[in-house]
């Protein structure tokens, strides 16, 4: 492999990292805060996409689709923790698998009624189209170096935040003890309602800038849905840093496996990993409750 | 009292028997034939089930619900792509509903798990889609029809036009499952220049590390079998790492066609790939076809609903020969086996293996006067193509 296509792989891999970390930050959150495991997250990372696709279609603006897709995303995942999901925070894991499986059909058919059987396309934003050379002679995708560029920003932003903002103190506080939280009077409910909207915001970001690159179409957020959850689980379950660490590794791990390994293998290694994380540390390399 | 009502039921039953034996060959024919139809109708791949299923409702539609003059009853099961709720679904209407002909499947590994208790029961399949070589071979069974194309043919045809075409090498990527591999063995069957094989994992999304490593490479052509999204997604990325005008691009037939096209767009233009029907087919059958789709469900058919509407026409046409008396199985299978219908592909015969002879052409994606972006014909590439397995068919006599 020459130093130009390790570089490029790199970045690959990288960019799938951060796409990653996206949809798991929302995720890890939710499973750290309120206890609960959501799998609609994946549903949420669908619905981005469609009414990005469907908006940036309608008007031509990708500007437009991108602001719609994610506020729809939002929006989405507020109702579903209004409406269904609070009435599940106190119950058994089993019984949020569950609920929230029967979430991902419902929405699936719903869907399709929607947007028929076949898979929509989001054009992608022609200021982006283009290349830069990363090295003589590879030309490395604007686009995908934009999804980089936004997904390593949106890490910041999300840790200053978390890490240095009121809001961001009571989500802590809220991962690492939720009734000690509770007590000292925050008002618990209004926190839960938040942290899912920006976390529906983030999985509905990661899939209006895949919708470009993949096939918006039924489904579409289960495979990442299982990824997320490997990143959630290997980081540490609530903690932003360890999802985002996890995220970047799992992403650089599978691309460099996917091309360096006989398929089979290379498609097994991030499970491996995670296998051997847990087995070494079986809460996650970063551990958030006490 | 419960002995009466047996007793009254049984001069029902008989009084009704007696009278259906004093109508005779008219009476039989007034029951409805039964349809199993599964299929895979959610899920990633639904978009599969749903071309078949509304291109054998449009032929069903085009003969008033009527086969060979017969009332059709057609009971819908959605296999999910999974063998075991495909082999519910067809226990059920094997044991309860007495279905006499059982069609609709898009996926060879759904087919395989309920192809036995079918054939056990008596009943037909009619394959509209899926064509596994275990049943082209040494498991065909005078029964079995299908409609499509045995799975190898499909890679078959387009390595016969890049041995033709004599392009020095190719890059070789599908998804690591039995399909992905069936379709390596149907490229070296016929094409002999050098072929780098690569395989990812079923459903991935996304290609970029994969297109990177081929970049390096920097291969004659590429040559891909990715159905559904894959192939969606393979397409764009491999376009938006510009590629599209530096290496040809190849595909097999049915990967990237009216389910996938659309949502690719300007992505897939140039792309090459062999077909036994594509939207630009020029006789009337197809012609026909294609308008009545289109002014039906509003979008451009693709191959699984071409071959699905051939499969109802050609059971209008057989059972339209022996007078809709599908109860004589042995007249039924003959006359499958040579039946006359105007198929959308224009020529249409089986084989011994109740597999098709078919011609197989060129398509290059262009875009049409309306701006769609199509798979125009561009040639023939083989005539009359039979598949590997037909050799080891020994077909049963009944």
């Amino acid at each position: 492999m020459t130093v130009a296509l390790f570089v490029e792989q790199l970045m690959n891999g990288v960019q799938f990292g951060v796409t990653l970390f996206l949809m798991s930050a929302g995720l890890t959150l939710v499973f750290g805060i309120m206890n609960m495991i959501n799998l609609t997250h994946g549903t949420i990372y669908m619905a981005g996409a469609f009414v990005a696709a469907t908006v940036a279609h309608a008007t031509g603006s990708f500007l437009l689709g991108l602001v719609s897709g994610v506020s729809g995303a939002a929006l989405l995942g507020l109702g579903l923790e209004a409406v269904i999901l609070r009435r599940f925070y106190a119950r058994s894991h089993l019984d949020q698998v569950l609920v929230t499986f029967g979430l991902i059909l419902v929405f699936s058919d719903l869907f399709r009624m929607i947007w028929g059987p076949v898979a929509l396309s989001m054009p992608m934003p022609q200021a982006l189209s283009g290349f830069v050379a990363i090295f003589p002679g590879v030309d490395y995708p604007v686009y995908r170096l934009v999804i980089l560029l936004a997904g390593l920003a949106v890490a910041v932003a999300l840790y200053f935040l978390v890490s240095h903002s009121r809001a961001g103190m009571w989500v802590r506080a809220g991962s690492s003890d939720r009734q000690t939280a509770q007590a000292l009077g925050v008002n618990v409910r209004l926190l839960f309602g938040g942290v899912f909207a920006v976390g529906s915001a983030f999985a509905g970001l990661a899939g209006v800038m895949a919708a470009p690159l993949t096939a918006v179409q039924i489904g579409m957020g289960d495979p990442v849905l299982i990824l997320a959850l490997v990143v959630t689980v290997v980081g540490g379950v609530g903690s932003i840093r360890g999802a985002f660490l996890a995220a970047l590794m799992i992403g650089i791990i599978d691309t460099f496996g996917r091309v360096l390994l006989p398929a089979a293998l290379g498609s097994m290694l991030i499970f491996i990993l995670m296998a051997v994380i847990l087995a070494l540390r079986p809460r996650g390399l970063f551990v958030v409750h006490g | 009292m419960i002995i009466e009502k047996t007793a009254t039921r049984n001069w029902l039953v008989g009084s009704l028997i007696a009278a259906l034996t004093s109508l005779g060959a008219h009476a039989q024919s007034q029951s409805p034939i039964k349809i199993g139809f599964v299929s895979t109708l959610s899920g990633p791949s639904g978009v599969l089930g749903q071309e078949v299923s509304d291109g054998f409702k449009l032929a069903l539609k085009k003969s008033n619900g009527l086969l060979g003059g017969r009332v059709v009853q057609v009971t819908y099961g959605d296999d999910k792509g999974a063998p075991d709720v495909g082999r519910q679904l067809v226990d059920k209407m094997v044991e309860s509903d007495g279905v006499q002909i059982v069609t609709g499947f898009v996926f060879s590994n759904v087919l395989l798990a309920v192809s036995k208790p079918i054939l056990d029961s008596g009943a037909f399949i009619i394959s509209p889609v899926a064509g596994p070589s275990q049943l082209a071979g040494k498991q065909c069974h005078p029964h079995f029809f299908s409609v499509a194309w045995q799975n190898d043919t499909i890679t078959e045809s387009i390595a016969v036009e890049m041995a033709k075409q004599k392009v020095p090498n190719t890059y070789f990527m599908a998804p690591n499952y039995p399909g992905g591999r069936d379709q390596l063995a149907g490229l070296k069957r016929y094409y002999k220049g050098d072929i780098t094989e690569v395989f990812t994992s079923f459903g991935q999304l996304d290609y970029s590390a994969e297109i990177a490593a081929l970049r390096a490479k920097n291969p004659a052509s590429v040559l891909f079998f990715y159905p559904g999204g894959m192939g969606i997604n393979f397409v764009k990325q491999f376009a938006q790492a510009g590629l599209q005008s530096k290496i040809p691009l190849y595909t097999s037939a049915n990967t990237i066609d009216q389910t996938a096209l659309p949502a690719i767009g300007d992505a897939a233009l140039g792309l090459s790939s062999s077909a036994l029907w594509s939207e630009g087919f020029d006789n009337a059958a197809s012609k026909e076809f294609t308008a009545e789709f289109e002014k039906e469900y509003k979008r451009v058919p693709s191959g699984f609903a071409a071959t699905a509407y051939d499969a109802a026409r050609i059971l209008d046409a057989t059972l339209t020969s022996i007078h809709g008396n599908i109860e004589d199985k042995k007249a039924f299978r003959t006359a499958m086996e040579s039946a006359k219908f105007e198929s959308v592909r224009g020529r249409f015969k089986f084989n011994s293996n109740h597999f098709p002879i078919q011609n197989f052409y060129l398509t290059k994606v262009e875009k049409n006067a309306k701006g769609e972006v199509v798979a125009a014909v561009k040639g023939l590439i083989d005539e009359d193509h039979t598949d590997a397995y037909v050799g080891e068919c020994k077909m049963a006599a009944e």
